[in-house]
């Protein structure tokens, strides 16, 4: 034991029950009740962490959620399966073109519609874009949650960049509405493949910096490696995917396991790590945000300049699917990402249900993780598991 | 895939089977069989990943369709366990010792459509709604523009659904005509 060990005196601390779980007695009038949100600058988007401290540890946490409930799944059941479509695509606004692809997958799948080459090169290319985008706000906004604030500033720069490229190719920077039932809305503009490098180029750039300013960084690294580490065993316990299980060692990726639109043509392979703290999940972001890059390039080098962008569809106010179901998976920047629909001969749906990674992973798994955390630690965990509320709440 | 089914329908009651795809597959089992069936998915077969758990209202046969996906990471096939239950005394049993997060998707349930899962964690505890005191509102039978207007204040709209006229008996009453185009 060296010199200068203190050994902390744990006997104030709540001590585990029969179950395994820490016996909390709030009438002892030895821990504090503190509320991280809804609104404040330490959690990702509208939702709340009761936690209850003992010190700065935190001893037991719940998340509270519905400050962003609009019951999208029941707005879905009363219109026409094209309308569905701007109402689907608002459930998760960091991402939303993964929605408009499950949601359009699953209405082709229930129709028997097969979409044309060229659509789901573009769909692939916006689908890469998006994730392109979500990773350049997340990947230096886990160096934001340490008070590196410069990294975020370059990320969304950065980002703009990508949402130009959105803007001209379907008219809206964060909704895009360019898919389609049936395909995507059109070809990519003239010119669109060069200005796209000139971007990519700048983001190549930004991927150098990035790890020179927060990976190399020994306030970064104090702050996150070996903090709320993941334990493989929870992976399938808590229904963890994405970058998050990668990190603690599962390749899983839907695009490679479950291939969907040209992925299996594209040269790639998941980024596997074996310890799952803050520091590696970030880590796993910023390689594929540089693989997100490498796709986009790989996509605009090998797809058809013209071709057939949208099949044939019925009429869309009469549009009737028969009776079915379908579940639909793709990866978006977070994991699974999965949507569930039944059809029952009517034009509208009776059932859509959204599964969000977060659903998961802000709520059971967060709740756990947070136990035995310090306080200042929340928001870069939560920023680690990149939870996002309007996907728990749909 | 079909030869789980296979082995599964001897000693489950299996029906309405679609191989929808290669490696996905939904089935329906009884009530009774759904726990004992997806517990076997996960410990024997392989269906370690939890997917989803979700509900369908089928109000005009006066069911519920409770739906359990469950994916198997490593021969990378998903099943889809379908059962009916009694819409007037809608109650499942728990299977939230299975996995970690079904707990959360029953506490959900609980609230949207009010089925019950006896021995559920926290299962009454709010989840998405606060002091709701309505029938639970994902049932086909709630009528959400019903509820708005009986809840909300009312609020003025315009009697024209012609934007131009709209626009012009706002901003240039004196010169609108008074006719309102439909």
């Amino acid at each position: 034991m060296s010199l200068f060990h203190i050994e902390s005196d744990r006997s104030k601390y709540p001590q585990p029950g029969d179950d395994g779980k820490l016996v909390v007695d709030l009438d002892s009038h030895k821990y504090v009740k503190l509320w991280q949100g809804p609104n404040h600058p330490g959690v990702t988007g509208n939702m709340a962490i009761e936690l209850t401290l003992a010190g700065d540890e935190i001893v037991q946490a719940k998340t509270h959620v519905g400050y962003l409930h609009r019951g999208f799944e029941k707005l879905i059941e009363r219109r026409l399966f094209l309308q569905g479509m701007q109402t689907s695509i608002r459930m998760c606004v960091a991402e939303p073109d993964t929605n408009e692809y499950v949601y359009c997958q699953c209405v082709e799948e229930l129709s028997g519609i097969e979409i044309p080459e060229m659509a789901k090169w573009i769909r692939t290319l916006v689908l890469e874009m998006s994730r392109l985008q979500s990773f350049l706000r997340v990947v230096p906004g886990q160096g934001g949650t340490t008070g590196l604030g410069i990294g975020v500033q370059w990320g969304m720069y950065m980002r703009e960049l990508i949402l130009d490229r959105f803007e001209e190719l379907t008219g809206g920077r964060i909704y895009h509405m360019y898919f389609t039932p049936g395909g995507v809305r059109g070809l990519l503009p003239q010119g669109f493949k060069k200005r796209m490098e000139e971007n990519l180029k700048e983001i190549d750039d930004f991927i150098i910096r990035i790890d020179d300013l927060m990976y190399s960084n020994a306030v970064f690294k104090k702050r996150t490696v070996d903090v709320a580490v993941i334990n493989p065993s929870w992976v399938d316990k808590y229904g963890i995917v994405g970058p998050v299980a990668r990190s603690a060692g599962f390749n899983r990726d839907v695009r490679k396991d479950y291939p969907y639109l040209i992925y299996d043509q594209l040269d790639f392979e998941p980024k596997v790590m074996n310890h799952s703290d803050i520091y590696n999940r970030s880590r796993i972001r910023w390689y594929e945000l540089q693989q997100s890059v490498d796709l986009i390039r790989q996509i605009m080098a090998r797809m058809p300049e013209n071709g057939d962008f949208k099949a044939p569809t019925p009429n869309v106010l009469h549009w009737e699917i028969p009776k079915g179901e379908a579940y639909v998976r793709a990866e978006s920047s977070r994991g699974e990402y999965g949507l569930y629909m039944v059809t029952d001969g009517s034009t509208k749906p009776r059932r859509v249900n959204l599964r969000g990674p977060s659903y998961t992973q802000a709520v059971c798994l967060l709740e756990d993780m947070l136990v035995g955390a310090n306080i200042a630690d929340v928001h870069s965990i939560m920023v680690s598991l990149q939870t996002c509320p309007p996907e728990i709440e749909r | 895939m079909k030869n789980l089914i296979n082995k599964l329908s001897k000693v489950y009651e299996l029906s309405d089977v679609v191989y929808q795809r290669p490696n996905f597959t939904y089935a329906t089992t009884t009530k009774e069989n759904t726990i004992s069936l997806i517990t076997q998915l996960r410990d024997l077969e392989g269906f370690s990943h939890f997917v989803l758990l979700s509900c369908v209202d089928w109000i005009e046969d006066n069911l519920f369709q409770l739906t359990y996906i469950l994916n198997n990471p490593t021969q990378k096939y998903d099943i889809a366990i379908r059962c009916m239950i009694d819409r007037n005394e809608a109650a499942m049993t728990s299977a939230h010792y299975l996995w970690e997060q079904i707990a959360t998707y029953q506490r959900e349930l609980k609230e949207m459509y009010g089925i019950e899962f006896p021995g559920s964690p926290r299962l009454n505890e709010n989840f998405i709604l606060e002091g709701w005191d309505n029938i639970p509102p994902m049932r086909r039978d709630f009528d959400t523009k019903k509820y708005s207007e009986e809840t909300f204040f009312p609020r003025e709209r315009p009697s024209s659904n012609d934007p131009a006229t709209y626009m012009k008996s706002r901003l240039h009453p004196d010169e609108w005509d008074g006719k309102i185009a439909e």
